[in-house]
Protein backbone atom coordinates (compact mmCIF):
# COMPACT_ATOMS: atom_id res chain seq x y z
CA UNK A 1 0.00 0.00 0.00
CA UNK A 2 1.19 3.50 -1.30
CA UNK A 3 1.51 5.95 2.27
CA UNK A 4 -0.40 8.30 0.27
CA UNK A 5 -3.23 6.13 -0.40
CA UNK A 6 -3.03 4.71 3.66
CA UNK A 7 -2.89 8.65 4.70
CA UNK A 8 -5.76 9.20 2.50
CA UNK A 9 -7.78 6.37 3.93
CA UNK A 10 -7.14 6.93 7.32
CA UNK A 11 -8.14 10.64 6.55
CA UNK A 12 -11.79 9.32 5.63
CA UNK A 13 -11.81 7.28 8.39
CA UNK A 14 -11.13 9.70 11.00
CA UNK A 15 -14.01 11.82 9.34
CA UNK A 16 -16.05 8.73 9.71
CA UNK A 17 -16.44 8.51 6.23
CA UNK A 18 -17.06 4.96 4.61
CA UNK A 19 -14.13 3.80 1.90
CA UNK A 20 -12.98 0.98 0.31
CA UNK A 21 -9.65 -0.12 -1.27
CA UNK A 22 -9.62 -2.23 -3.99
CA UNK A 23 -6.03 -4.62 -4.09
CA UNK A 24 -6.00 -6.39 -7.56
CA UNK A 25 -4.43 -9.52 -6.04
CA UNK A 26 -2.14 -10.58 -9.22
CA UNK A 27 -0.77 -7.81 -9.76
CA UNK A 28 -0.69 -5.60 -6.45
CA UNK A 29 -2.22 -2.57 -7.79
CA UNK A 30 -4.66 -0.50 -5.51
CA UNK A 31 -6.59 2.18 -5.19
CA UNK A 32 -8.79 3.76 -2.78
CA UNK A 33 -12.80 4.19 -3.40
CA UNK A 34 -14.37 6.70 -1.17
CA UNK A 35 -18.12 6.69 -0.43
CA UNK A 36 -18.54 9.92 -2.26
CA UNK A 37 -17.07 8.14 -5.58
CA UNK A 38 -18.79 4.72 -5.33
CA UNK A 39 -21.80 5.33 -7.49
CA UNK A 40 -19.63 6.30 -10.43
CA UNK A 41 -16.94 3.56 -9.55
CA UNK A 42 -16.71 0.46 -12.41
CA UNK A 43 -17.21 -1.89 -9.62
CA UNK A 44 -19.85 -0.34 -8.16
CA UNK A 45 -22.75 -2.72 -7.61
CA UNK A 46 -19.98 -5.04 -5.76
CA UNK A 47 -18.51 -1.83 -3.96
CA UNK A 48 -22.32 -1.21 -3.17
CA UNK A 49 -23.38 -4.22 -1.05
CA UNK A 50 -19.83 -4.80 0.26
CA UNK A 51 -20.26 -1.33 1.88
CA UNK A 52 -24.31 -2.29 3.27
CA UNK A 53 -22.78 -5.35 4.74
CA UNK A 54 -19.69 -4.30 5.88
CA UNK A 55 -17.58 -7.18 5.22
CA UNK A 56 -14.66 -7.26 2.80
CA UNK A 57 -13.74 -10.25 0.31
CA UNK A 58 -13.15 -11.30 -2.56
CA UNK A 59 -14.33 -10.59 -6.20
CA UNK A 60 -14.22 -11.89 -9.68
CA UNK A 61 -13.68 -9.29 -12.54
CA UNK A 62 -12.74 -8.74 -15.91
CA UNK A 63 -9.90 -7.59 -15.12
CA UNK A 64 -9.19 -10.51 -12.36
CA UNK A 65 -9.99 -11.39 -8.64
CA UNK A 66 -9.50 -8.12 -6.72
CA UNK A 67 -10.04 -8.21 -2.82
CA UNK A 68 -12.63 -5.39 -1.40
CA UNK A 69 -11.18 -3.80 2.17
CA UNK A 70 -14.13 -2.11 3.37
CA UNK A 71 -14.13 0.97 6.19
CA UNK A 72 -17.33 1.61 7.22
CA UNK A 73 -17.27 3.85 10.67
CA UNK A 74 -19.18 2.24 13.93
CA UNK A 75 -22.90 2.87 13.80
CA UNK A 76 -24.06 5.39 16.30
CA UNK A 77 -27.54 5.17 17.58
CA UNK A 78 -28.61 8.37 19.27
CA UNK A 79 -31.87 8.39 21.25
CA UNK A 80 -33.81 10.97 23.14
CA UNK A 81 -35.91 10.21 26.26
CA UNK A 82 -33.97 8.16 29.55
CA UNK A 83 -37.17 6.40 30.08
CA UNK A 84 -38.16 2.84 30.22
CA UNK A 85 -37.69 1.84 26.52
CA UNK A 86 -33.88 3.03 26.57
CA UNK A 87 -33.41 1.43 29.63
CA UNK A 88 -33.80 -1.77 26.79
CA UNK A 89 -32.50 -0.64 23.80
CA UNK A 90 -29.49 0.93 24.99
CA UNK A 91 -27.69 -2.19 25.98
CA UNK A 92 -29.54 -4.53 23.24
CA UNK A 93 -28.04 -1.66 20.90
CA UNK A 94 -24.20 -1.90 22.30
CA UNK A 95 -24.36 -5.16 21.93
CA UNK A 96 -24.85 -5.17 18.30
CA UNK A 97 -22.06 -3.07 18.12
CA UNK A 98 -23.65 0.78 18.62
CA UNK A 99 -22.35 3.46 20.32
CA UNK A 100 -24.66 5.33 21.83
CA UNK A 101 -25.72 8.25 23.79
CA UNK A 102 -29.26 9.16 25.17
CA UNK A 103 -30.16 12.91 26.04
CA UNK A 104 -32.63 14.10 28.09
CA UNK A 105 -32.80 17.24 30.23
CA UNK A 106 -35.11 15.63 32.92
CA UNK A 107 -32.43 14.55 35.21
CA UNK A 108 -34.61 12.41 37.25
CA UNK A 109 -34.69 9.96 33.82
CA UNK A 110 -31.47 10.59 33.24
CA UNK A 111 -28.74 9.22 35.73
CA UNK A 112 -25.93 6.98 35.37
CA UNK A 113 -27.46 4.48 38.35
CA UNK A 114 -30.15 3.75 35.35
CA UNK A 115 -27.91 3.56 32.57
CA UNK A 116 -24.20 2.26 33.89
CA UNK A 117 -22.08 2.32 30.98
CA UNK A 118 -24.19 4.50 28.55
CA UNK A 119 -23.49 7.89 27.15
CA UNK A 120 -25.84 10.00 28.99
CA UNK A 121 -26.09 13.77 28.66
CA UNK A 122 -28.61 15.55 30.65
CA UNK A 123 -29.41 18.48 28.31
CA UNK A 124 -31.57 19.68 26.02
CA UNK A 125 -31.61 18.38 22.67
CA UNK A 126 -31.28 21.83 20.62
CA UNK A 127 -27.89 22.47 23.10
CA UNK A 128 -26.11 18.87 22.74
CA UNK A 129 -26.91 17.51 19.13
CA UNK A 130 -25.35 19.50 16.94
CA UNK A 131 -22.16 18.70 19.24
CA UNK A 132 -22.67 14.76 18.50
CA UNK A 133 -22.16 15.44 14.30
CA UNK A 134 -25.00 13.13 13.26
CA UNK A 135 -23.83 11.78 10.45
CA UNK A 136 -25.05 9.11 7.21
CA UNK A 137 -23.76 6.01 10.26
CA UNK A 138 -25.97 7.18 12.51
CA UNK A 139 -29.27 6.21 13.64
CA UNK A 140 -31.69 8.29 16.27
CA UNK A 141 -35.18 7.31 18.06
CA UNK A 142 -37.01 9.87 19.70
CA UNK A 143 -38.14 8.30 22.27
CA UNK A 144 -39.45 10.75 25.18
CA UNK A 145 -43.20 11.03 24.19
CA UNK A 146 -42.47 14.99 24.68
CA UNK A 147 -43.25 17.36 22.18
CA UNK A 148 -40.65 19.92 23.51
CA UNK A 149 -37.94 17.30 23.92
CA UNK A 150 -38.32 15.39 20.74
CA UNK A 151 -39.41 17.70 18.19
CA UNK A 152 -36.43 19.99 18.23
CA UNK A 153 -34.54 16.76 17.91
CA UNK A 154 -36.48 15.26 15.17
CA UNK A 155 -35.97 18.54 13.34
CA UNK A 156 -32.24 18.30 13.96
CA UNK A 157 -32.09 15.00 12.90
CA UNK A 158 -34.05 15.57 9.47
CA UNK A 159 -31.30 17.74 9.08
CA UNK A 160 -29.06 15.45 8.62
CA UNK A 161 -28.48 12.63 6.55
CA UNK A 162 -28.78 9.67 9.22
CA UNK A 163 -29.61 6.61 8.22
CA UNK A 164 -32.51 6.15 9.94
CA UNK A 165 -34.98 8.25 11.94
CA UNK A 166 -37.66 6.62 14.10
CA UNK A 167 -40.44 8.43 16.40
CA UNK A 168 -42.18 6.77 18.81
CA UNK A 169 -46.22 7.23 19.22
CA UNK A 170 -49.51 5.99 17.93
CA UNK A 171 -50.65 6.79 14.19
CA UNK A 172 -52.32 9.55 15.95
CA UNK A 173 -49.83 11.13 17.98
CA UNK A 174 -47.59 11.13 14.79
CA UNK A 175 -50.50 12.84 12.55
CA UNK A 176 -50.23 15.66 15.39
CA UNK A 177 -46.52 15.38 15.35
CA UNK A 178 -46.30 15.84 11.24
CA UNK A 179 -48.37 18.79 11.35
CA UNK A 180 -46.17 20.92 13.99
CA UNK A 181 -42.70 19.86 12.59
CA UNK A 182 -44.33 21.12 8.91
CA UNK A 183 -44.90 24.63 10.58
CA UNK A 184 -41.70 24.45 11.83
CA UNK A 185 -40.33 23.73 8.07
CA UNK A 186 -39.77 20.50 7.78
CA UNK A 187 -40.30 19.59 4.17
CA UNK A 188 -42.36 16.69 2.79
CA UNK A 189 -39.57 14.82 2.09
CA UNK A 190 -38.00 14.88 5.43
CA UNK A 191 -41.39 14.22 7.22
CA UNK A 192 -41.35 11.20 5.45
CA UNK A 193 -38.02 9.86 6.58
CA UNK A 194 -39.42 9.55 9.92
CA UNK A 195 -40.90 5.76 10.56
CA UNK A 196 -43.94 6.18 13.07
CA UNK A 197 -44.75 4.58 14.89
CA UNK A 198 -41.37 3.58 15.72
CA UNK A 199 -40.22 -0.40 14.86
CA UNK A 200 -41.23 -3.33 12.77
CA UNK A 201 -44.67 -4.41 13.53
CA UNK A 202 -44.35 -7.67 15.57
CA UNK A 203 -46.90 -6.70 18.55
CA UNK A 204 -44.25 -6.11 20.39
CA UNK A 205 -45.89 -5.30 24.04
CA UNK A 206 -42.84 -4.62 26.87
CA UNK A 207 -40.04 -2.38 26.79
CA UNK A 208 -37.68 -5.31 25.67
CA UNK A 209 -40.19 -6.21 22.60
CA UNK A 210 -40.28 -2.36 22.04
CA UNK A 211 -36.37 -2.32 21.95
CA UNK A 212 -36.11 -5.58 19.60
CA UNK A 213 -38.98 -3.99 17.04
CA UNK A 214 -36.91 -1.14 17.40
CA UNK A 215 -33.48 -2.40 16.43
CA UNK A 216 -34.65 -4.99 13.65
CA UNK A 217 -36.40 -1.88 12.30
CA UNK A 218 -32.60 -0.06 12.66
CA UNK A 219 -30.74 -3.00 11.22
CA UNK A 220 -33.03 -3.23 8.46
CA UNK A 221 -32.38 0.32 6.86
CA UNK A 222 -28.73 -0.07 7.60
CA UNK A 223 -27.91 -3.48 6.34
CA UNK A 224 -31.02 -2.84 2.76
CA UNK A 225 -30.82 0.27 2.61
CA UNK A 226 -33.95 2.70 1.65
CA UNK A 227 -36.86 0.79 -0.10
CA UNK A 228 -36.82 -2.84 0.79
CA UNK A 229 -39.36 -4.06 3.82
CA UNK B 1 -14.66 -3.22 14.25
CA UNK B 2 -11.15 -3.70 15.24
CA UNK B 3 -10.04 -2.77 18.59
CA UNK B 4 -6.39 -1.04 17.88
CA UNK B 5 -6.24 1.94 15.04
CA UNK B 6 -3.64 -0.78 13.16
CA UNK B 7 -3.57 1.63 10.03
CA UNK B 8 -3.46 4.82 11.71
CA UNK B 9 -0.50 2.35 13.63
CA UNK B 10 1.18 1.63 10.08
CA UNK B 11 0.98 4.73 9.08
CA UNK B 12 3.05 6.35 12.34
CA UNK B 13 5.75 3.69 12.19
CA UNK B 14 6.60 4.89 8.03
CA UNK B 15 6.01 8.25 9.21
CA UNK B 16 8.56 7.49 12.24
CA UNK B 17 11.22 5.91 9.54
CA UNK B 18 10.15 2.49 10.07
CA UNK B 19 10.07 -0.04 7.36
CA UNK B 20 6.12 -1.28 7.45
CA UNK B 21 4.44 -4.39 5.70
CA UNK B 22 0.46 -4.65 6.46
CA UNK B 23 -1.21 -8.07 6.11
CA UNK B 24 -5.09 -8.96 5.43
CA UNK B 25 -6.87 -11.83 5.99
CA UNK B 26 -8.51 -12.10 2.54
CA UNK B 27 -9.95 -15.74 2.66
CA UNK B 28 -11.14 -17.87 4.96
CA UNK B 29 -12.97 -21.45 5.20
CA UNK B 30 -13.86 -23.14 7.91
CA UNK B 31 -13.22 -22.36 11.56
CA UNK B 32 -10.47 -19.47 11.13
CA UNK B 33 -9.96 -17.64 13.94
CA UNK B 34 -10.03 -14.29 12.33
CA UNK B 35 -12.37 -12.85 10.15
CA UNK B 36 -11.91 -11.88 6.63
CA UNK B 37 -9.92 -7.86 6.61
CA UNK B 38 -8.04 -8.67 9.71
CA UNK B 39 -4.80 -6.83 9.43
CA UNK B 40 -1.42 -7.52 11.35
CA UNK B 41 0.75 -4.35 11.37
CA UNK B 42 4.98 -5.30 10.42
CA UNK B 43 7.47 -3.59 10.89
CA UNK B 44 11.36 -4.03 9.41
CA UNK B 45 12.55 -5.56 12.54
CA UNK B 46 9.65 -8.13 13.27
CA UNK B 47 7.47 -5.73 15.68
CA UNK B 48 3.93 -6.52 15.02
CA UNK B 49 0.50 -5.22 16.03
CA UNK B 50 -3.01 -6.82 15.66
CA UNK B 51 -4.01 -10.41 14.52
CA UNK B 52 -4.76 -12.91 11.30
CA UNK B 53 -5.31 -15.90 13.07
CA UNK B 54 -5.92 -15.03 16.72
CA UNK B 55 -2.28 -16.45 17.21
CA UNK B 56 -1.65 -19.62 15.12
CA UNK B 57 0.16 -18.44 12.10
CA UNK B 58 1.52 -14.89 13.30
CA UNK B 59 5.24 -15.80 13.43
CA UNK B 60 4.91 -17.16 9.84
CA UNK B 61 3.16 -14.31 8.53
CA UNK B 62 5.73 -11.96 10.27
CA UNK B 63 8.47 -13.26 8.87
CA UNK B 64 6.51 -13.34 4.75
CA UNK B 65 6.32 -10.01 5.60
CA UNK B 66 9.83 -9.10 6.48
CA UNK B 67 10.32 -10.52 3.15
CA UNK B 68 8.16 -8.44 1.46
CA UNK B 69 9.59 -5.74 2.78
CA UNK B 70 12.96 -6.60 1.68
CA UNK B 71 11.59 -7.18 -1.56
CA UNK B 72 9.07 -4.26 -2.01
CA UNK B 73 6.55 -6.73 -3.80
CA UNK B 74 3.28 -8.21 -2.07
CA UNK B 75 2.64 -11.75 -1.76
CA UNK B 76 -1.09 -13.83 -1.00
CA UNK B 77 -0.44 -16.71 1.38
CA UNK B 78 -2.15 -19.99 2.31
CA UNK B 79 -2.28 -21.34 5.52
CA UNK B 80 -3.77 -24.69 6.53
CA UNK B 81 -4.64 -28.14 7.56
CA UNK B 82 -3.83 -29.40 3.71
CA UNK B 83 -0.34 -27.29 4.03
CA UNK B 84 2.44 -29.64 5.81
CA UNK B 85 4.52 -25.99 6.56
CA UNK B 86 1.31 -24.50 7.80
CA UNK B 87 0.63 -27.54 9.92
CA UNK B 88 3.59 -27.27 11.61
CA UNK B 89 3.00 -23.33 12.37
CA UNK B 90 -0.52 -24.49 13.66
CA UNK B 91 -3.83 -23.67 12.29
CA UNK B 92 -4.70 -26.88 14.18
CA UNK B 93 -8.18 -25.62 14.58
CA UNK B 94 -8.30 -27.06 10.91
CA UNK B 95 -9.29 -23.99 9.43
CA UNK B 96 -7.97 -22.74 6.32
CA UNK B 97 -6.60 -18.78 5.83
CA UNK B 98 -5.59 -16.66 2.83
CA UNK B 99 -2.99 -13.48 3.93
CA UNK B 100 -1.96 -10.81 1.98
CA UNK B 101 1.01 -9.34 2.55
CA UNK B 102 2.22 -5.81 1.35
CA UNK B 103 4.79 -2.99 1.73
CA UNK B 104 3.77 0.06 2.87
CA UNK B 105 5.97 2.59 1.25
Amino acid sequence: MKIALLNALNEERAARRAAVVVTALESGEQRLVKAADIAKDELRAALETRLRSGKSGTEETPNGKVFLTVFVPPARLVITGAAHISQELAPMAQRLGYDVTIVDPRTAFATPERFAGIKLLAEWPDKVLPELRIDAHTAFAALTHDPKIDDPALLHALSKDCFYVGALGSKKTHAARLERLKSQGANEAQLARIHAPIGLDIGAVSPAEIAVSILAEVTARLRLGDGKR
Amino acid sequence: MQQEDLLGTAAAWRAAGRKVALATVTETWGSAPRPVGSNLVIDGTGNFLGSVSGGCVEGAVVAEAIDVIASGRPKLISFGVADETAWEVGLSCGGKISVYVEPVN
